[in-house]
């Protein structure tokens, strides 16, 4: 009885389930939003605008304008200039992230070196602390969980099209360009929303490792999506939980699950993949064997017929 | 009943102009790929654009599709409703369009019958392929192509021709007047480059007009009732028989020049 009050323990703090609540919205939201940059093969995005918004939030806080509207104005703003230039030269989005994105950063981090009195302000920026999240905080990430629901009911169809054939997409009456700068835009909200709580220099592995973890599982995007989310939502949950035991910073150990989780589902897969049942004529059974490709598969041993490739 | 009897429009008259272009000019990076490209195509006609790589094929049917706009001249749609000279979707006929497969992501988590539905989104909820309208449709023009079996298949686990089915199934499941096929029948094998020309007889004798690319002057130009060789200008059109002679054939593919070489 005693073990499982303890268990229970962290659920009596208010502080608490603040938290759990809200790093399981940043956590599906994010794992949602990943799907779609992965699939993109722009995993480098998250990185980026979660690095370039820091800028924002230094100059905005320094300018004693909210901290959230001038981050989110640079975050837009880079996201804008990241997929112009794309679009109109021949340096690869990759590239262009990079520079952008840890411009914005080396932003902040000049104006916080260079005025060492409010340097402490913005630990929680860069690492996350979940457990000061604010009244404001909660309400923001209450509201950008519903624009990011609100988004998948409405664009999903047109966002799915386009990465999957942006070229027909257009011709089929998509407004692609349209649908892109809405994701992007979406994307900074998101990550700025959650930057109190994962912290700026962790949020990367929040968005990308769901996703990959809920591809790895399927090879259907509407279950990838869902997924994904609840990946996102559960390694969010597990992490914040088990912090508040360790005594650890709780951005760091959701992330850090999340990485777990992709790691354990990668050894199972190649397992899997190595190791999976199949058929020999009417026979049934599993065991070792190296693939040659999708359908074909070679044995150390030989079998008198062979169905399966 | 299947989508080639019910689903697209009515028979109409093929001698109405469905597409006139004049004078147009289009390149990339200031070098031009088409020059002065003057063509009417005719309500339900079938045309076959031939010409070699870098020939201006592809960017022809993207200016078509509204997909890029051209440096200069027009483009002229008449479809039953509406005429204008346009640099816009707006008043396009519907038009099925298939890529060259090459242009595909392969790896995206995703079926046959979902890519299908993908060009009925405009009819969709969340999931192109979540509806009853959608699953229907789809599953009809699988039926025609004889696909049925494959929908559940991950687009990436077909072959060549298999894929290329697939795409033209996307191409003509919303009901287009317009096709527009780059390269339909290029790593099909023989069966499929059947079945795929089978399919786009009978979308021409439902009134569809279709324009298509291709290379191959034996097995699919041939048998269009019209062809239109292209490098760069239009150098040849006319029907199959009067058009693939030798003469232009060596003009259309550049041997001419390295010959007088």
């Amino acid at each position: 009885m005693s073990e499982i009050n303890s268990l229970l323990l962290p659920f009596q703090y208010e502080f608490f389930i603040r938290g759990i609540l809200v790093s399981i919205l940043v956590g599906a939201m994010n794992g949602m939003l990943g799907v779609y940059i992965v699939l993109r093969g722009m995993s480098y995005i998250g990185h980026g605008l979660s690095h370039a918004v820091f800028g924002g939030a230094v100059v905005s806080h320094m300018l004693n304008i909210n901290m959230y509207i001038g981050a989110a104005l640079w975050g837009i703003a880079s996201s804008m200039i990241i997929g112009e230039v794309s679009r109109r030269t021949r340096v690869r989005a990759d590239a262009i992230i990079g520079v952008i994105s840890t411009a914005g950063f080396a932003i902040g981090i000049f104006l916080i070196s260079s005025t060492r009195s409010f340097t402490r302000n913005f630990e929680a920026l860069l690492f996350g602390n979940i457990l000061g999240i604010t009244d404001m905080d909660m309400l923001i990430i209450s509201i950008v969980s519903i624009v990011v629901l609100a988004f998948f009911l409405t664009l999903n169809r047109m966002m799915l099209f386009t990465i999957f054939d942006r070229e027909t997409a257009r011709v089929y009456g998509v407004r692609t360009d349209l649908v892109e700068l809405v994701f992007s835009i979406l994307l900074a909200v998101v990550v700025i929303a959650s930057m109190n709580a994962i912290g700026v220099t962790l949020l990367a592995a929040a968005i990308v490792a769901p996703a990959i973890s809920a591809r790895m599982l399927t090879n259907n995007f509407s279950r990838m999506i869902i997924l994904s989310t609840v990946l996102g939502a559960l390694t969010a949950f597990s992490g914040m939980y088990v912090s508040f035991f360790l005594d650890s910073a709780s951005g760091a150990t959701i992330v850090l699950f999340g990485a777990g989780l992709f790691a354990v589902l990668l050894i199972y897969t190649l397992l899997r993949r190595a190791y999976h049942t199949h058929s020999h004529g009417s026979m049934r059974h599993a065991h070792l064997h190296a693939h040659r490709g999708d359908h074909e598969h070679e044995h150390e041993h030989e079998h008198r017929s062979h169905t399966n490739g | 009943m299947s989508i080639m009897d019910h689903a697209l429009p009515p028979p109409a008259s093929t001698t109405a102009t469905m597409i006139s272009m004049r004078n147009i000019v289009y390149g990339y990076s200031h070098v031009p790929v088409l020059e002065g490209i003057s063509l009417d195509v005719r309500r339900g006609e079938k045309i076959g654009i031939l010409g070699p790589n870098g020939s201006g094929k592809s960017t022809l049917l993207k200016i078509i599709a509204g997909l890029i706009k051209p440096w200069s001249g027009s483009i002229v749609f008449s479809t039953t409703t509406t005429t204008t000279t346009t640099t816009t979707n707006s008043n396009r006929p519907v038009i099925g369009y298939m890529p060259q497969v090459e242009s595909i992501d392969w790896d995206f988590p995703i079926t046959v019958e979902e890519v299908i539905a993908l060009a009925l989104w405009k009819r969709s909820g969340a999931m192109p392929w979540s509806n009853r309208y959608a699953r229907e449709k789809v599953s009809d023009v699988l039926e025609v192509l004889g696909m049925s079996r494959y929908a559940k298949r991950q687009i990436r686990e077909l072959s060549g021709g298999e894929q290329q089915r697939v795409f033209l199934a996307r191409a003509i499941v919303h009901e287009p007047e317009l096709l527009l096929l780059d390269e339909p029948t290029s790593g099909a094998d023989h069966h499929t480059r059947e079945d795929i020309l089978n399919v786009l007889d009978g979308l021409s004798k439902r009134g569809v007009t279709i324009m298509l690319t291709t290379h191959d002057i034996s097995g699919v130009a041939s048998r269009l009732p019209r062809v239109v060789c292209l490098n760069r200008r239009i150098l040849a059109d006319g029907s199959a028989k009067d058009i693939l002679t030798q003469d232009n054939l060596l003009r259309i593919y550049g041997l001419v020049d390295s010959m007088r070489l």
